[in-house]
């Protein structure tokens, strides 16, 4: 069963994939080393780090506790996905602008948590920005530019849809 | 030099690819016929291995090889650069035989075509233990009776070190009042996001050897690993791609690369490692472990006029690159911001059956600044003294500067009173601790905690250092005027692809996006030391300083002569060679280095081509500092602690960006507020690891930290020509002893005059369960 090949459809960035997975294989490796998406990195594998964080449906999940199998039939966006035509979006503007990017290994699962985030609440506080993106671990900023980062970009993005 | 992008907050040059998921890890990089490599590690702290059974995990699909350490016997020891004398140095296999010594020492390494089968082959493997007593706790393991780490050792004690500055006997005499006090630096796991990882590829034909690994030390490991393997050095090529943090873990040679590149060799196949977490836990080295005892000599009116500090240093079960020197660094330290002209410090490093300790983020400094503030706290409590008073009196005041301490340095420059009392005024001191006694009648617990810190950084003179203290860099003006600089120094996220550009945009007059920075390839660039101790920016900056100077004075010659005058009457600014008498008549540096390609009219013996290599030796180290500020309130309810305000002035010397000066302020006082509050290598008395991973082991989240109130003040250093003195670690360094001043100011009421770190809830509730004074 483990070792048991399944075809599966999945949309990544609005690209439509067909692929024969193992089972056990988990979407986090499923994305980076079948569909050579490399930014969605991998931290802990077991949910706690928030590096392989991807969207899923339009919700963050971890990428690491899933099974590509499981992904059938979803619709997903990495890190990848977010800029548009060789334009940053403006999260990923505002990451950069704020210094909220030191090594950069944390950031692509930073950038969707905040993009869900802001898809919820458009105009975050401080504090539920804070809250908000907890379930990230950086070790190189101590989040103070990243959370510059989230309201600059809620700024910058104003009442336009995420 | 203009000063366009100097000091200026500069967006970073590396944003765009990180932003975009568009890096390369060392996991992101494919190889055709890439296999896996994965681990079989200790369970048990200390073991004899009586037997490995691997024919299982041969014989399973995909599984190419299984290696024991028996087929590694031809590897060499995985390298220690400290030459303590007396230093006792066990061999250290990079895959264990007969016995091991902590839990996640590597035994097996098994080779399958793919990760998720090389994991199952090393299921499949089996090792016959014979568990033997742990050593885990560092005072058991000086204890005359305890078991040995090492058989061939008469003892735990891998060696001794003292330190002596003035007459600190004659010092504790003369004091009104000796203060005494345990202290202990728990270990910590660096914890990186990235863990480590390695790609060994093998070329028979061009018997070559690169290695991909994520490391902060590309040139020290392609030479060390040539050593482990018996390899020419100029055969093996080391690639730091981008790193994903580091922190002094990644400033090692662990066993790992040389045994991928062994494999590699062997196999005559590409192979890869990537770390899990959980082995990042167990078998990265861990930060800290110091158990000490602290006394100072004080006089009644808060001067300090000795320090002993008399430590165990917990160094785990083998020696790693730089294991055994840490604590010495505390040691030359002790003193800290203060005129204390008697000094003494006796370290006893000792084996234990845990992984081994070595550099993490600040590196032996974090333990003295802590120590030494701490201690200037205590002195306030015995005499009922403001603790910033205290350290008024004792603070080396600017005009003493070069500054020689008791301890052997010399403090390049400073004026420790200037963030002080920025601090202090951003802060409202005195309104905070109106606000305590207010609180403190209402049944509130407030307070207020002080660090005015100096770290020592710049790493360093080659001298004081194992393997060299320079930097290097080689800069190119390309024939289209466009600029290159291969730099010594390894970046990780600190950013000096921009910031190294900036200095260049400014010194050539060119634009900062013609100025690419490489590093991290041993291929590519020149041999430089690394990133570590705050150097890059000091010591590496300054040799691409160097470099340009180099390019310019042999610019002026070429200029003079297509310019038909002689040298004297060139000048250089702005990106143009012009006549100082009439600047229409000039050159461009792009110009002039399309001359210098096509060498068509160059001046006799002129060596064609625009490039200069700079070795820059520093003649010290520099010495940032400043003061942090950190107000608290604790909840007798709970234990639980909030922060209420955190200031840090910090002093780093001359700024090349301010944007990655605060952001490396930002990360480093998170760090220390991970130590200080909730951080700790947690091993149980048969030495497991019981905090280890990311659900056991507290790193701080953004709902744990403060909003940081951020200032400076600029005080150059002599050191070096731009005045930079380097800031990775002003952090861990500085917050740390803020943040526990400020807690147990705020337990005072409970009679309570230290805590040791962790203050974790639990702690922090049992001490405020008694009635207040």
């Amino acid at each position: 069963m483990p070792d048991e090949l399944r075809t599966i459809q999945v949309t990544v960035n609005g690209t439509k994939y067909d692929r024969q997975v193992r089972c056990r294989k988990l979407l986090s490796d499923f994305i980076r080393e079948d569909l050579r998406l490399v930014g969605t990195h991998v931290g802990c594998e077991h949910g706690i780090c928030g590096a392989c964080t991807v969207l899923f449906n339009g919700q963050t999940i971890r990428s690491c506790l899933m099974f590509a199998v499981q992904a059938d039939g979803a619709e997903i966006t990495t890190v990848e996905g977010l800029a548009r035509g060789g334009q940053l979006h403006p999260l990923q503007e505002a990451f950069w602008e704020n210094h909220g990017v030191q090594c950069g290994y944390c950031t692509p699962g930073f950038l969707l948590t905040a993009l869900e985030l802001l898809q919820r609440n458009p105009n975050p506080t401080e504090e539920e920005v804070r809250i908000g993106i907890a379930g990230n671990i950086c070790r190189c900023t101590g989040y103070q530019h990243i959370i510059e980062s989230v309201l600059a970009a809620a700024a910058k993005m104003g009442a336009k849809t995420v | 030099m203009a000063q366009k992008y100097l000091g200026q907050a500069i967006k970073r040059t590396e944003d765009p690819k990180l932003v975009s998921g568009l890096g390369h890890f060392v996991d992101d990089i494919k190889l055709p016929d890439l296999h896996n490599v994965c681990f079989v590690r200790s369970i048990h702290a200390h073991a004899r291995i009586r037997g490995v059974d691997t024919s299982l995990a041969a014989a399973l699909p995909g599984v190419v090889k299984v290696f024991t350490g028996e087929d590694c016997r031809g590897i060499g020891s995985i390298p220690c650069a400290s030459s303590l004398q007396g230093l006792k140095v066990p061999h250290h296999p990079v895959l264990a035989r007969n016995k091991v010594r902590y839990v996640g020492e590597p035994i097996v390494a098994v080779v399958a075509d793919s990760l998720y089968r090389a994991r199952d082959a090393a299921e499949a493997v089996s090792v016959d233990y014979e568990p033997l007593p742990a050593v885990v706790d560092p005072e058991q393991a000086a204890a005359p009776n305890s078991t040995f780490v090492h058989e061939e050792f008469s003892d735990n004690v891998a060696y001794v070190w003292s330190l002596v500055g003035g007459d600190v006997d004659q010092a504790f005499k003369d004091a009104d009042r000796v203060i005494k006090q345990r202290m202990i630096h728990q270990r910590l796991v660096p914890a990186a996001m990235e863990p480590r990882g390695v790609i060994a590829r093998f070329l028979p034909g061009e018997k070559e050897l690169t290695l991909w690994s994520s490391t902060q030390i590309p040139h020290l490991m392609r030479t060390q690993v040539a050593i482990m393997l018996g390899l020419f050095e100029n055969r093996v090529r080391v690639i730091a791609p981008e790193v994903g943090g580091g922190f002094g873990s990644k400033l090692n040679v662990y066993g790992e690369e040389a045994l991928l590149g062994f494999i590699s060799m062997q196999l005559q196949k590409p192979v890869k490692w990537i770390e899990t977490r959980r082995e990042n836990f167990t078998a990265t080295i861990q930060g800290r472990g110091q158990v000490g005892d602290v006394e100072i000599a004080v006089k009644s009116d808060g001067r300090v006029l000795g320090i002993r500090y008399t430590v165990l240093a917990d160094l785990g079960a083998y020696l790693q690159l730089l294991t055994p020197a840490i604590p010495t660094l505390t040691g030359l330290m002790l003193t800290g911001a203060y005129r204390i002209p008697n000094v003494r410090m006796d370290v006893t490093g000792v084996f234990t059956n845990k992984v081994a300790t070595d550099a993490y983020r600040g590196a032996g400094r974090p333990e003295a600044t802590y120590i030494i503030e701490r201690a200037m706290d205590l002195a306030a409590l015995e005499f009922d003294l403001d603790p910033v008073d205290v350290r008024r009196v004792n603070l080396v005041s600017k005009r003493e500067f070069p500054y020689a301490t008791a301890t052997g340095l010399s403090y390049d420059s400073g004026n420790y009173e200037a963030p002080l009392k920025k601090a202090l005024k951003i802060s409202q001191y005195p309104r905070w601790r109106r606000h305590q006694v207010k609180e403190r009648k209402k049944g509130r617990y407030v307070g207020v905690g002080v660090s005015t810190y100096v770290e020592i950084c710049a790493l360093g003179p080659s001298p004081a250092m194992p393997a060299g203290g320079w930097e290097s860099a080689t800069v190119r003006i390309e024939p289209t005027g466009k600029i290159t600089i291969l730099t010594g120094v390894s970046p990780h996220g600190q950013g000096q692809e921009t910031s190294f550009a900036q200095i260049a945009a400014d010194m050539l007059g060119v634009a900062l996006e013609d100025v690419l920075v490489l590093h991290g390839d041993t291929g590519v660039v020149q041999y430089g030391i690394g990133t570590f101790g705050s150097r890059a920016t000091a010591v590496g900056g300054t040799a691409v300083y160097g470099a340009i100077q180099k390019i310019l004075k042999k610019g002026m010659l070429l200029a003079a002569h297509l310019l038909g005058v002689s040298r004297r009457e060139v000048q250089f600014r702005d990106g143009k060679f012009f006549l100082k008498n009439d600047p229409t008549k000039s050159i461009s540096l792009q110009d002039l280095a399309l001359a210098s390609y096509t060498a068509r009219k160059l001046p006799p013996d002129f060596e064609p081509g625009l490039a200069a290599i700079y070795f820059y030796e520093p003649t010290n180290f520099t010495f940032p500092f400043g003061t942090h500020v950190c107000v608290v309130e604790v909840a007798r309810e709970t234990g639980t602690i909030k922060i209420l305000q955190y200031v840090a002035v910090d002093d780093c010397g001359t700024i090349v960006n301010p944007l990655l000066v605060e952001g490396q302020i930002h990360g480093g006082v998170v760090q220390a507020l991970g130590q200080a509050f909730m951080e700790e290598a947690v091993y149980d008395e048969i030495g497991q690891l019981i905090t280890g991973e990311f659900t056991d082991y507290a790193i701080p989240r953004a709902g744990d930290v403060p909003w940081m109130q951020l200032d400076r003040t600029e005080t150059p250093s002599p050191v070096n020509p731009l005045g930079i003195k380097g800031v990775g670690e002003a952090g861990t360094i500085g917050a740390t002893p803020a943040l526990v001043n400020a807690v147990v100011d705020a337990l005072r009421p409970f009679g309570v005059r230290h805590v040791d770190m962790p203050l974790r809830p639990e702690k922090i509730w049992k001490l405020m369960q008694k009635e207040t004074s």
